[in-house]
């Protein structure tokens, strides 16, 4: 016979700590998440594995794949090894990404903060300077702000976070327009919170599932804008990146797919990575969807 | 008794599209401390912006406090910074909201949400204040309180949150605790265990609390007085006992008629259930007369040229009407 002396307790979960089990169930997140450590591992244990100095020329320009075994992969135009180049060009990339999407995030919470927060004149005034940045060709934009000045990967990282914001921008402000209204807001109000409070405390965290999905997402946009500047030469020309042996290998496509076959699958793989958590992310947030 | 709360003579404006709705007219108030006050009223007659006003929570833009004063003992707290009013919020007048299901931020533990009440108003360490939590939860008859102080509001029931707001409305052992609908959205048993509980927490901490509500049976269980209010006015106040046994104003008999009766003879015959024909009508069209005059079985034509302020007719019983006496012969 059972015994019922003991009472049954349940381990209190947090939202996020549920949101996490629920992602742990969604296999495109999983995915993601398995495409992404592979793509960190690759980039930051490689290094040790393979050492070789993607600047340095080891074979003769232009060998395909496969036909010396000191090039894997093939060479480029100037005869630089294409795997060594894979391996030592993911840091700079991952770190633009990271970079640029944090950039982003902080940018685009602070404004959409503020707008739905006071809403009124706060909001007129900056959203109408969100709709500025949002009109601006984003990909032009942040050509001029690279050009402007001596290209560093920090540069890149920066010019991709000031074009990108608005949209962070305007889903802060419409989580905080929804959020600000509800009856807890009202209550945390009551008990003697001020603004700052219940800005950072209340409503934010309320309005982070939707941000940290944008956010993920945001990292994978971020890593194709570098791979776009790099391509058209506007990128670190001292630091290898994936973006940067597109570019250098885009003249030769056609007699040698391997110099941008290569590093563009790198970056399919990487920013796949991304969506896939993203969207786990987004089912593991949302009840509803998780359901179907 | 001394008077801990003085409402005088407050307006309360909201701009809308269809032009200035006046939600709050000329209202006055009055509660000594240590008192249960009731307000009823039906949807939409300005019961909850009172409640609003007083904490300083009207929605600005698109309402505003006209005039009048709200004076906490001597102090207008109108007048005060909102340094001061995060003072007051919390830790000399709090409220609990009607919603408990949503009234809790959904985020954070509900322990750790007390605690933070505490903290706003006192100047105590985090152990502390999460201990002063737990005691609350264990007032307020949460069964195993230690364990439900790291519960996550969705893990608990309405009855249960609604006892945690109570909780944290009183975690800084206010004066005056405004307790707007707090039973609205619970079922009925629930409901007569937080009547029973606010009463109890009263008679221990000697709060004075304003009870708002649309149930006269609340009223008649738990008010020591009553402000009866109808479209932004206060039409009739008094002692509870007066008011029940003996409503002057039509809308205050109106409302008590409303109320179903459990016959206890079965074979006595039983009454339709009365009430109040019509709406209450737009607060941007009220015109000079008397707010009620439309419903009202006793209109004359004073009624539609001006409104009856409100007059004493007995010791602490006052009504706006211009028919008192012919209202109460009939």
């Amino acid at each position: 016979m059972a015994t019922v002396d003991e009472p049954i307790v349940v381990e209190s979960q947090s939202p996020i700590r549920e949101a996490m089990r629920a992602f742990r169930q969604s296999w495109a997140g999983m995915l993601g998440l398995i495409l992404l450590i592979l793509v960190v591992l690759f980039t930051y244990v490689g290094p040790f594995l393979y050492s070789v100095d993607p600047f340095e020329v080891i074979w003769a320009p232009l060998t395909a794949p496969g036909e010396t075994e000191r090039a894997p992969l093939g060479t480029d135009y100037l005869g630089r090894d294409i795997l060594a180049g894979l391996i030592h060009g993911g840091s700079a990339t991952l770190y633009v990404g990271l970079a640029a999407g944090f950039i982003t995030i902080t940018i685009g919470i602070l404004m959409g903060a503020f707008a739905g927060f006071f809403r009124g004149a706060v909001d007129e005034v900056l959203m109408r300077i969100t709709e500025f940045f949002q009109v601006l060709p984003a990909l032009l934009f942040a050509m001029v702000l690279v050009t402007l000045f001596p290209p560093s990967i920090y540069i890149v990282a920066l010019a991709i976070g000031i074009v990108s914001w608005p949209t962070t921008a305007r889903l802060t402000r419409a989580e905080f327009l929804r959020i600000r209204t509800l009856e807890y807001v009202n209550a945390a109000r009551s008990v003697g919170a001020k603004n700052s409070r219940i800005m950072w405390r209340v409503i934010l965290p309320n309005a982070l599932a939707p941000l940290i999905v944008s956010a993920t997402l945001t990292i994978g946009i971020a890593i194709l804008f570098e791979a776009g500047l790099s391509f058209l030469g506007l990128g670190d020309p001292n630091v290898f990146s994936w973006g940067l042996m597109i570019g250098a290998g885009r003249e030769y496509i056609l007699d040698a797919w391997w110099a941008v076959t290569f590093p563009g699958f790198m970056i399919f793989l990487t920013v796949l990575g991304f969506s896939l958590v993203g969207d786990g992310l987004n089912d593991a947030f949302n009840p509803k969807l998780r359901e179907r | 008794m001394t008077s801990l709360l003085t409402i005088k003579d407050l307006v309360v404006d909201f701009k809308t599209r269809a032009g200035n709705a006046r939600v709050l007219n000329q209202i006055s108030l009055e509660l000594k401390s240590g008192e249960i006050l009731g307000i009823v009223g039906e949807s939409g007659c300005g019961k909850s912006m009172t409640a609003l006003s007083v904490m300083g929570l009207v929605p600005s833009p698109p309402g505003k406090v006209s005039e009048g004063s709200i004076l906490l003992e001597e102090e207008d707290l109108l007048q005060a910074s909102n340094a001061r009013m995060r003072q007051v919020r919390g830790g000399i007048i709090s409220m609990i909201f009607q919603e408990p299901m949503t009234s809790l931020n959904p985020v954070f533990r509900v322990g750790d949400q007390i605690a933070e009440c505490v903290l706003l108003h006192e100047d105590i360490s985090k152990t502390d204040a999460w201990e002063r939590a737990v005691e609350m939860l264990t007032k307020v008859g949460i069964p195993e309180p230690a364990l439900r102080a790291k519960a996550y509001p969705h893990e608990l029931s309405g009855g249960m949150r609604q006892r945690v707001m109570i909780a944290m409305a009183l975690s800084c052992h206010p004066r005056v605790l405004i307790a707007d609908e707090p039973t609205t959205a619970l079922d009925v048993t629930v409901q007569a265990q937080i009547f029973d509980l606010l009463k109890d927490l009263q008679r221990e901490t000697g709060t004075a609390i304003i009870m708002i509500t649309h149930d006269m049976g609340a009223i008649a269980e738990l008010a020591d007085r009553v402000a009866v209010m109808y479209a932004g006015h206060i039409i009739e106040s008094g002692l509870t006992k007066d008011i029940l046994e003996n409503p002057h104003h039509p809308y205050t008999r109106g409302l008590i008629a409303c109320v179903p009766h459990l016959e206890t003879d079965p074979t006595e015959v039983r009454p339709y259930l009365s009430e109040i024909k019509g709406v209450v009508p737009s607060l941007t069209e009220l015109g000079k007369g008397c707010a009620f005059a439309d419903r009202c079985p006793y209109k004359t034509p004073v009624c539609e040229e001006r409104r009856p302020d409100i007059e004493p007719i007995s010791e602490g019983h006052a009504v706006a009407c211009h028919n008192v006496e012919y209202v109460v012969a009939v």
